[in-house]
């Protein structure tokens, strides 16, 4: 190891200028009444969707869940949602959240996400909050462009004339190999939703305006697995991301309050785990109790915090806005 | 030899693709936060030296090529091929003229090489980063230039030709730089 392999990655002005970032959320949401609240980072429960990977770790005692292996949450959004069935009102929460397997100029497996729901809000008006909060941050920096919007539909028939809900995986092929996007050996046949992601990741994204807000909207009803769905030609997801500059920032929802429809769904993802050889996850039945009991209509976004901070600085990577990234940790 | 998951993806790493040797020279995640995890690699091929770019799915595995570097003495030329010997096992190599391409023109007998093997057969030649060789033609030069501002081109031993000063006569000893193609300077003997 080099002798300096003991200091933060990140200059401390900018540093500093996190933990000012850090207040003015605190203060966006205090000044709209939306509660700061905590939750665990360990749950018996965890995450059954086939990419994320949750971190396990086993608990010896004393109490309860001794003995058992506990999972590092992904998110906090399944005891956020207990909260909001039980009466919180609107919450945010700014979590330290983990996830195995990713790593890279923009991943770190473990990041800071600030999550909030707002009852009675749509995707659509949440849309609106996360534009006021994200320009508000970034002003001093960039000087931001109206934000756009575009359904997800809209936004692969702008960029490659393609209808991403009716496209066969042989059409998907064929588009990635006329816009030269290299195609990864042994992509599945029967399955659309890697070569969509393959077509946004390496032609779409790249493209996307800087210095504009990109809000993407109502997905694939296979890529939004805790969202509602809306009745159509196709049915959509209500789901949203918002991108800046091509840097993925945020990921909403429309909130799904089915219980029945989603443990459905989670055992569909089970099942997907299964097939790939992945371990099945314990799905979280004080969730689906919780859902049971009556989840008031809301809207709830994730954003990455550490990749805001990195947009605020002027900075390429997450390296540069953390104290000590994963190989320094 | 080894498989390499993609979580072991790093530049410098050597692995095969349809049948190639290539070096990884970039590799970077991309993931949407829900979906599929890729990785983009910029590969470069050690046989051609084309860089091409490449995405494996995150977790897929690619071949480890075996490939590495050695050191070794250039002995001589034949004709066809250019023979290499290891200094501690005195084991002989040749390699053929896509292996040594443009390092041909630097390699004089009892140069130390690093060669690249592939399975054990050389794929590619460096030479030293500096030569001595002697000038075997140039025009005579200018008396009192002393600069080398404008140079004139010279043959070395090996057939290499290099811009030197003015000043530099043909039977005179000088350094090049051989990733350059430079003159550096006259070598007294």
């Amino acid at each position: 190891m080099e002798s300096s392999s003991w200091r933060p990655t990140a200059e401390l002005a900018t540093l500093r200028l996190r933990a000012g970032l850090l207040a003015r959320v605190r203060a966006f949401f205090t000044a709209r009444g939306v509660l700061e609240v905590e939750t665990p980072a360990l749950s018996a429960a965890a995450i059954t969707d086939p990419h994320l990977a949750s971190f396990a770790v086993r608990y010896t005692g004393p109490g309860p869940r001794h003995g058992q292996p506990l999972y590092l949450h992904t998110s906090p959004e399944f005891p956020m949602k207990r909260l909001l069935a039980a009466g919180s009102g609107c919450i945010y929460q700014i979590a330290r959240v983990f996830r195995d397997g990713e790593a890279g100029r923009r991943h770190n497996p473990e990041f800071t996400l600030l999550e909030w729901y707002r009852v009675g809000f749509d995707h659509h008006q949440l849309m609106d909050e996360v534009a006021e909060l994200v320009t508000e941050l970034l002003a001093e920096r960039l000087a931001l462009a109206e934000p756009e919007r575009f359904s997800y539909r809209e936004l692969f028939q702008h960029h490659l004339n393609l209808d991403p809900h009716r496209a066969s995986t042989a059409e998907l092929a064929a588009c990635a190999e006329k816009h030269s996007v290299p195609i990864p050996p042994e992509m599945p046949a029967d399955d659309a939703d890697p070569w969509l992601d393959l077509l946004l990741t390496h032609w779409i994204e790249p493209r996307l305006e800087s210095g504009r807000l990109t809000f993407v909207y109502d997905y694939p009803a296979t890529q939004a697995a805790l969202a509602r769905l809306r009745p159509g030609d196709p049915p959509v997801g209500e789901r949203f991301e918002l991108y800046v500059g091509g840097v993925e920032l945020a990921n909403g929802f429309h909130e799904l309050g089915d219980a029945t429809e989603q443990r459905h769904r989670f055992e569909l993802e089970n099942a997907a785990r299964q097939a790939r050889g992945l371990p099945l996850m314990p799905v979280d039945e004080d969730l689906l109790a919780a859902l049971a009991a009556g989840l008031p209509a809301c809207a709830g976004v994730a954003l990455g915090f550490d990749r805001l901070v990195m947009l605020a600085a002027g900075k390429a990577s997450l390296a540069e806005v953390m104290a000590f990234p994963v190989g320094r940790a | 030899m080894a498989t390499y998951s993609t979580n072991e993806f790093k530049s410098g790493l050597k692995i095969m693709l349809d049948g190639d040797p290539y070096a990884i020279v970039e590799n970077e995640f991309v993931k949407p936060g829900k979906g599929q995890a890729f990785n983009r690699v910029k590969v470069r091929n050690l046989k051609t030296g084309r860089t091409i770019e490449r995405t494996f799915k995150s977790g897929d595995t690619a071949e480890g090529a075996d490939v590495v570097d050695v050191e070794l003495q250039y002995l001589y030329n034949d004709g066809e091929h250019w023979h290499f010997m290891d200094q501690q096992s005195y084991e002989q190599l040749t390699a053929d003229a896509a292996a040594v391409g443009d390092a041909a023109k630097w390699l004089k007998e009892e140069a130390i090489c690093q060669v690249t093997l592939w399975n054990g057969v050389p794929l590619s030649v460096a030479p030293p980063n500096f030569v001595i060789m002697t000038i075997i033609e140039t025009d005579p030069g200018l008396r009192g230039d002393t600069s080398g501002g404008g140079g004139k081109p010279a043959t070395l031993e090996t057939g290499a030709v290099v811009r030197v000063p003015l000043f530099v006569q043909s039977g005179e000893v000088i350094k090049v730089d051989t990733r350059t193609g430079e003159y550096v300077s006259r070598v007294k003997e």
